[in-house]
């Protein structure tokens, strides 16, 4: 299963935002990783992806099928999107926003096997503790977590996780891009993850798609893209990339 | 991950099902409560009044009327059931519609006082008491109801169209809500200006919020808007609780959030202008009762709308036992005791407000 993406273009109102991007060859059971400055247009796109923006041209298809020709709400079964902020201040248990995700807003009652699938879920992220506290008296952490587990809980094709480190530590951090390339790799669907640190790119993902000005400026495996010029380039920065014995690349930025 | 053993995640996973399945039940035995706690409320307000009543008297003047003296039954059919079930309903329609709005809107202290519906509802009322203009056609008896319905529902959809501005808050519709109350108020001052001495005294009575107007056909139609907009409510509930997670994440979900915003309004609006056009103002019922439900239940919209209904209901059914208990023999206006009460919580609201959850 492969996800493209043919020529397309977002505008909010005259300023373009996302302009004539194309891609091709995002796999099934591989993690891309998208990189670029703030408001390059990342968040678009994944919008644009998950048919909550109505993109100005351009087409969407998963295996040659065009994703707009379906309703909105069997797209968003298809194909799931993490917003980058989870500003919830709603008195919604941990437990009830995750069955929520799993429920996909139809029927009453709750089956038990959605019930043990989130119990499950859960105590393998290791916020077990948090399941009864209200979301909003979660820390910035904690609702990322929670949002993360209301991705995984679900069963699309494709998930769209945008920055979903940005306010984890350092240990949960790497806990969720292994939780997430795990995904990814065991259920074969198409994972892309907005990232702005560029050594957790460059240590989960397989492949790498850099944009600047809303559009793509490099694409290619970590090591293709991130010694590339292009980065240096659209952060303004220079970039040392070291890679140790292991192939393990190693980034590091200066003014 | 956390690197836990196979044998203790599972029965961590079991103890978090338990726990879920705990708290379910408990909020299945608070709404069945609230329910109990209701119908003995409004058993009360019918038994209480000028001419006491025991509940075995009661209980046979509404089960054979015929065979029950003729003042009783008047007192029973013609006066005590009609209030009773008019402030039940009346209530229940402003929980449901205070919380649907806080909701929708994001915000913990709109309810169809708040944002000026009631306001723009009197002044609807007060068109009709003064120049008799009727701004719905043919409504006879109902003039001053109809009125105050078409400004209050007006007044809902304007409210909604600054929801969608760019960089409106939720501050700012409460602003926008207290902009109304203050031009609707002010157009109502011109309004008992022009007004005769007797006329005066109408709106006057009408702004209070009365339960005194109750009549079988009020009763009906608040019934069946209830009827109509509670399954309509209920069959939407996920996508209610998507929409406290903020617009995207509900998006995200599959939630048509546009267009939610604007079914829930309508219906919102239907219960607002009808509930204040049948008994003129009543403050703070439908910001009192959701806040009541959110702490015992949480915003599961399964639980948080149908506790939001019964709590509002109980409140104004209570209220009516109060307005008729201070002094013997006096009813007072409802609006006037719910104000007196509303007041105080509204003020611990904001306070509490700016130190937890809603910000």
């Amino acid at each position: 299963m492969s996800l493209k993406v043919d020529g397309l273009s977002f505008s909010y109102g005259r300023k373009e935002v996302l302009r004539n991007i194309s891609l091709e060859g995002i796999e099934a059971g591989k993690l891309t990783a998208l990189i670029g400055p703030n408001a390059a247009g990342k968040s678009t796109m994944f919008k644009a992806i998950s048919g909550m923006l109505k993109p100005k041209a351009g087409t969407i298809s998963l295996d040659g099928y065009h994703l707009s020709s379906l309703e909105h709400s069997q797209r968003v079964r298809l194909v799931c999107y993490m917003p980058q902020l989870f500003a919830a201040n709603a008195s919604l248990s941990v437990f009830d926003v995750v069955l929520l995700a799993r429920k996909n807003l139809s029927g009453w009652s709750v089956k038990k096997a959605d019930v043990e699938a989130v119990s499950r879920l859960l105590a393998s992220l290791g916020i077990e503790e948090l399941s009864q506290t209200y979301v909003s008296n979660l820390s910035g952490g904690q609702q990322q977590m929670v949002s993360i587990a209301q991705a995984l809980i679900r069963d699309p094709q494709v998930f769209l996780f945008d920055e979903p480190t940005s306010a984890l530590d350092l240990r949960r951090q790497l806990e969720i891009m292994t939780a997430i390339r795990d995904a990814a790799v065991e259920r074969d669907i198409i994972c892309l993850v907005a990232l702005h640190d560029l050594n957790l790119a460059a240590r989960f993902a397989d492949h790498i798609v850099l944009i600047r000005d809303g559009q793509i400026a490099a694409t290619g495996t970590p090591s293709q893209v991130l010694s590339s010029r292009a980065v240096t380039q659209t952060y303004g920065v220079k970039i040392d990339i070291i890679t140790s014995p292991e192939g393990q690349i190693h980034v590091s930025a200066f003014l | 991950m956390t690197v836990a053993s196979t044998s203790s995640q599972f029965e961590t996973s079991n103890n978090l099902a338990r726990q879920y399945y705990a708290k379910l039940n408990r909020k299945m035995l608070l709404v069945a409560a609230g329910l109990i706690l209701m119908v003995a409320s409004v058993v009360f307000d019918m038994t209480s009044g000028p001419s006491d009543m025991s509940i075995g008297k009661l209980l046979s003047i509404i089960i054979s009327p015929g065979s029950a003296e003729a003042g009783a039954r008047v007192i029973v059919w013609d006066l005590r059931l009609p209030i009773a079930l008019l402030a039940l309903l009346v209530g229940a329609m402003l929980g449901m519609a205070g919380a649907e709005m806080q909701t929708i809107l994001n915000n913990p202290l709109a309810d169809p006082f708040t944002l000026g519906i009631s306001s723009a509802a009197s002044f609807g009322a007060a068109l009709a008491i003064v120049f008799q203009w009727s701004l719905l056609p043919d409504f006879g008896g109902f003039i001053v109801s109809a009125n105050a319905f078409l400004l209050a529902v007006s007044t809902s959809f304007i409210l909604f169209a600054f929801t969608r501005m760019r960089g409106v808050t939720s501050e700012t519709m409460i602003l926008v809500g207290i902009a109304m109350m203050f031009t609707f108020n002010a157009l109502l001052a011109l309004m008992q200006y022009a007004a005769t001495e007797i006329q005066l005294a109408q709106i006057v009575f009408w702004m209070m919020g009365s339960l005194a107007r109750a009549t079988w056909t009020k009763v009906g139609i608040c019934a069946l808007v209830i009827i109509i907009i509670l399954p309509w409510f209920m069959s939407r509930n996920w996508s209610l609780t998507a929409l406290r997670m903020g617009d995207d994440k509900a998006a995200s979900l599959g939630v048509n959030v546009r267009r939610l915003r604007i079914e829930i309004l309508i219906g919102v609006s239907l219960l607002a202008a009808t509930a204040v056009s049948f008994v003129g103002t009543i403050a703070f019922v439908g910001l009192v009762g959701p806040h009541m439900a959110r702490m015992l239940v949480g915003e599961d919209q399964r639980y948080f709308l149908p506790l939001s209904a019964i709590c509002s209901g109980l409140i104004l059914s209570l209220t009516s036992i109060v307005a008729k208990s201070i002094n013997p023999g006096v009813v007072y206006p409802i609006g006037i005791i719910t104000s007196l009460i509303g007041v105080p919580f509204f003020i611990s609201l904001i306070i509490a407000v700016r130190r937890k959850s809603w910000q």
